[in-house]
């Protein structure tokens, strides 16, 4: 019955304070209440009958009874701009609400039903977007005559695909969401799930959509009025710019009034509509911003949070205890070895400050040697990694400590100069093969790119050199995968193709984030024995980025263990796994099943045991 | 890809075709006595009968359409009721005049919002936020009150411009460029605004994708990370939005062609249409869908082109 909802009361709260707190969308909100106010109050607030004509006043400036003066006819221009603006936003509503009724209805329809009545709206649709509107309404005024209603009903209806493809675009995207299937299996009919699970998630973006049509509707009116062909005497906003701008030479001030509210207006709804969509992306933002791979900062806080609030003092005590990782800044960092951290935080900049996410970690790798880097996703792991090859996203940098990178120092390194250093001192291969190959280039010439770059060598010799790191993966037909597009092979393979592009320019050093954590089981195997193959061919150093034990057992001569930013523990892999000292060491071993003793089989009792 | 244009070309035709019959039905009915309008209030009426009869709207609207289908295929779109002009040379005489604006909106369009946008997504900072408020604004503003003030100001105040008229090309091409800059330059305002937005935020995106980080951790430079890769990922989005622009342009040409007296043929729908002249407007509703549907087109093989995904599909 009341499945969650990502809509829910108290957050559609904060989005409406977000607006009201952005200073454009509250000075949109109010001119926009000011001008309806003062249109509906046209009466009162006129001087006189935005008909009444004194020739002998025409052209006449502004006086006290007549604000703004008069027009080329010798009629009041204040009079005739509110008067003027009660059809030209009359005229406007009608347009929205025409697409409103029709949009509305036939996109929730399509998108919640789907089916035949989806195609035969959608092909509708195209057929309406396809029409130019001012060729249409010229058209239609002249079939059904210059009434400037009926021009609005057929512009709301050439404006109603908007309303149509954004909700049914919304719609048929909740459908499959749970909790409205869990609406349906509790056996809610299908017009009350649409009334409260689906009308509230299309409300927003409708508003949105309503003030931009809104604009739309007044703007494209407003010309048509100025073309001379909207209805005769009427005054409107269009109809007033039209009659200035033939007296432009003589009196170009009279474009000033009708000009303004018609760009005051439009301009307050169209930022009215950015500052709702602005208020309500904020809200979207936090959930989205927890995904697991490229915007691990922000959500390294929540979640580290957690745990942090469980058990306080405890974490850090531990630092202190004997054996564990040398503390920060204690040791000297090691000249000789291709990697050594030492007392590496990492910090991001966000609205609220500086938060450090990485707080002090020291570790090395040697030649020839494979270190895991353990911990659970949050802990710091791949920032770490990233700091070493100085990719850190938007906003994040390294605050304090020292990286050498086969000796040479990379905290405060120009970028220029850490550039030279990516690709042929160090390599990275990626834990997502499928997102990390650009989609549109082909696997070739993703090899060859880099290649040219920086070892400056010819595109055949480039091409030649890829089909052998191609081999060198063991992938079977080097040619075919060379001109295939990432969409075109597996996953598995991939990844060989990145760890192919991670050694192209031959490092000494490779940094592998979770290289085999998206990857089925067997192909995890081949993976890891190609690592393994390569490190020991090469002589390689590699650090390797992990949140599996058992890979760590398989692969690594040493083991760091990370936990909210801090090494808990490090040491050989051996000892380390066998005799853990840190108790979060201990749990993450425990967490693995592999050492649980088999349980016996189960056996069917026969019979009456003795 | 052959089959894939092929097939679309189709899909546009099937839709001309029902988009032409829709107009001829919805232009038909309220059978306006043509035969009236054109000889008078006073005229006898065996003589708007007759006319009527010339003009063969005694015959049933659906012959009518056949007729004019038939005819139409052929490029023959009749004669004008109200001048007797043959239709599809009236329609040749002024489409260069709005093709040639179309093509330079387009073009300015696509060169400065790539230069914007693609400078806003990757500096971002200050030059964002002006571009950010420049989109807003010519978002916000509807383009013939925004081609107004750059008449006022570039054409009545300064003189730099003149404020009306139309020089051909082959005529004299410093004369056309005099003439076009100001109706091209106030079509471009709100077309940069709309595309360029997009570009920034598709370069933006493109930029957080994890195989950028990859790239930046092979060690290109950023010059080649941006001009290759970002820009070929961005383009499919921008190229839409490019695409949705050029149907409003037709209806912005319009008032723009209006505004500067430019004999296009956004001039000529206003004319036309405002008296009924049947052959005339479905003519111009021929020629405006076929274009749109042209752009659409290109813009869907330029997409494939781009992305091997969508070639593939």
């Amino acid at each position: 019955m009341s499945a969650p909802h990502p809509a829910g009361g108290a957050r559609r709260g904060g989005a409406r304070r977000r607006f009201l707190r952005n200073p454009l969308g509250l000075a949109s909100a109010i001119v926009l209440a000011a001008v309806a106010a003062a249109v509906l109050l046209a009466p009162v607030l006129s001087p006189q009958s935005p008909d009444v004509s004194h020739l002998k006043d025409a052209f006449a400036g502004p006086s006290g009874a007549h604000p703004l003066g008069f027009d080329t006819a010798g009629r009041d221009v204040l009079a005739r701009l509110l008067y003027g603006g009660r059809n030209t936003l009359g005229g406007a509503l009608l347009a929205v609400l025409v697409a409103l009724a029709l949009g509305v209805p036939s996109g929730l329809l399509a998108g919640y039903r789907g089916g035949r009545f989806d195609a035969a709206a959608d092909w509708t649709v195209t057929l309406v977007m396809a029409l130019p509107a001012m060729v249409v309404l010229l058209a239609s005024r002249a079939i059904l005559g210059p009434k400037v209603w009926v021009l609005m009903v057929v512009l709301g209806v050439l404006v109603s695909p908007g309303f149509f493809r954004l909700v049914r675009g919304i719609v048929s995207g909740v459908r499959n969401e749970l909790y409205v299937d869990a609406a349906k299996v509790s056996g809610l009919s299908d017009t009350r799930i649409v009334a409260r699970h689906v009308l509230i998630v299309v409300r927003a973006p409708i508003i949105i959509q309503v003030a931009l049509v809104a604009g739309l509707a007044i703007a494209l009116q407003a010309g048509l009025e100025f073309l001379g062909i909207g209805s005769g005497d009427t005054p409107t906003w269009g109809a007033m710019l039209n009659e200035a701008f033939k007296n432009v030479q003589r009196a170009p001030s009279l474009m000033l009034w009708p000009g303004l509210a018609l760009g005051l207006t439009n301009a307050a709804l169209v930022l009215f509509a950015a500052a709702v969509r602005d208020a309500l992306d904020d809200r979207t933002a936090k959930p989205r911003s927890a995904r697991p791979r490229s915007a691990r900062p922000r959500s390294a806080r929540p979640r580290s949070a957690r745990p942090r609030s469980v058990r306080p003092r405890s974490a850090r005590r531990r630092r202190g205890a004997p054996g564990a990782a040398p503390a920060a800044g204690t040791s000297r960092p090691d000249a000789g070895a291709l990697l050594s951290v030492r007392d590496l935080a990492v910090s991001y900049l966000t609205a609220a400050g500086a938060t450090e996410v990485v707080h002090g970690v020291d570790l090395d790798v040697r030649e020839g040697e494979i270190v895991g880097l353990v911990g659970e996703s949050g802990s710091g792991k791949t920032q770490t990694a990233f700091s070493v090859l100085g990719i850190l996203p938007e906003g994040g940098h390294v605050s304090r400590g020292s990286v050498l990178v086969g000796g040479t120092e990379v905290v405060g390194l120009p970028e220029r100069a850490h550039r030279a250093l990516r690709g042929d001192v160090v390599g990275y291969v990626p834990q997502e093969p499928m997102s990390n190959l650009d989609p549109s280039f082909t696997i070739g010439a993703q090899l060859v790119e880099p290649m040219r770059h920086k070892l400056g060598i010819s595109r055949a010799e480039a091409r030649r050199r890829a089909l052998d790191l191609l081999r060198t993966v063991e992938i079977a037909d080097p040619g075919r995968t060379f001109a295939s597009y990432p969409h075109e092979i597996s996953g598995g393979m991939a990844q060989r193709v990145l760890i192919a592009g991670a050694i192209s320019c031959d490092p000494r050093l490779l940094i592998a984030d979770e290289p085999t954590t998206a990857l089925d089981v067997m192909v995890q195997a081949e993976v890891l024995g190609l690592l393994r193959r390569l490190q020991k061919e090469r002589g390689l150093g590699v650090l390797l980025v992990t949140h599996n034990l058992g890979v760590v057992a398989d692969l690594c001569d040493r083991v760091a263990v990370m936990r909210e930013g801090r090494i808990v523990e490090a040491g050989e892999t051996e000892r380390v796994l066998r005799d853990p000292e840190d108790p979060y060491t201990r749990r993450l071993l425990g967490a693995v099943l592999d050492h649980v003793p088999a349980r016996a089989p189960w056996r069917p009792a026969k019979g009456p045991t003795p | 890809m052959l089959s894939f244009v092929l097939r679309r070309v189709a899909a546009g035709a099937v839709l001309l075709f029902v988009i032409s019959l829709l107009s001829y039905v919805l232009l038909s009915i309220p059978g306006n006595d043509v035969g009236r309008q054109l000889l008078g209030q006073n005229a006898p009426q065996e003589l708007v009968d007759a006319k009527n009869a010339d003009l063969g709207l005694d015959r049933p609207a659906a012959v009518q359409y056949a007729d004019w289908l038939a005819h139409a295929v052929r490029g023959d779109f009749g004669t004008s009721w109200f001048t007797g002009e043959n239709v599809a040379e009236a329609v040749a005489n002024r489409l260069p005049v709005t093709l040639s604006l179309m093509v330079c909106v387009t073009l300015l369009t696509a060169v400065l919002s790539l230069l914007l946008g693609v400078w806003a997504g990757v500096r971002r900072g200050a030059v964002d936020r002006a571009v950010q408020v420049l989109s807003v604004a010519g978002y916000a503003l509807p383009n013939f009150l925004v081609t107004l003030v750059i008449v006022v100001v570039f054409a009545v105040r300064l003189r730099w411009f003149p404020a009306i008229g139309y020089t051909g090309l082959t005529e004299s091409p410093g004369g056309w460029l005099s003439t076009v800059t100001l109706p091209v330059v106030s079509l471009s305002v709100a077309a940069v605004a709309g595309v360029a937005q997009q570009v920034r935020g598709a370069v933006i995106e493109t930029l957080r994708q994890d195989y950028v980080r990859t790239l930046r951790a092979r060690g290109l430079p950023p010059s080649s990370i941006v001009l290759r890769h970002v820009l070929r990922n961005a383009a499919p989005p921008a190229l839409s939005v490019l695409g949705l622009q050029f149907v409003s342009l037709l209806g912005g040409s319009v008032l723009v062609e209006q505004i500067f007296g430019l004999p296009g043929i956004g001039a000529m729908t206003v004319t036309y249409t405002t008296r009924g002249d049947i052959p005339v407007i479905m003519a111009l509703v021929t020629v405006t869908v076929t274009g749109v549907l042209a752009i659409n087109l290109a813009v869907d093989v330029l997409t494939g082109w781009l992305n091997p995904k969508a070639r593939a599909a």
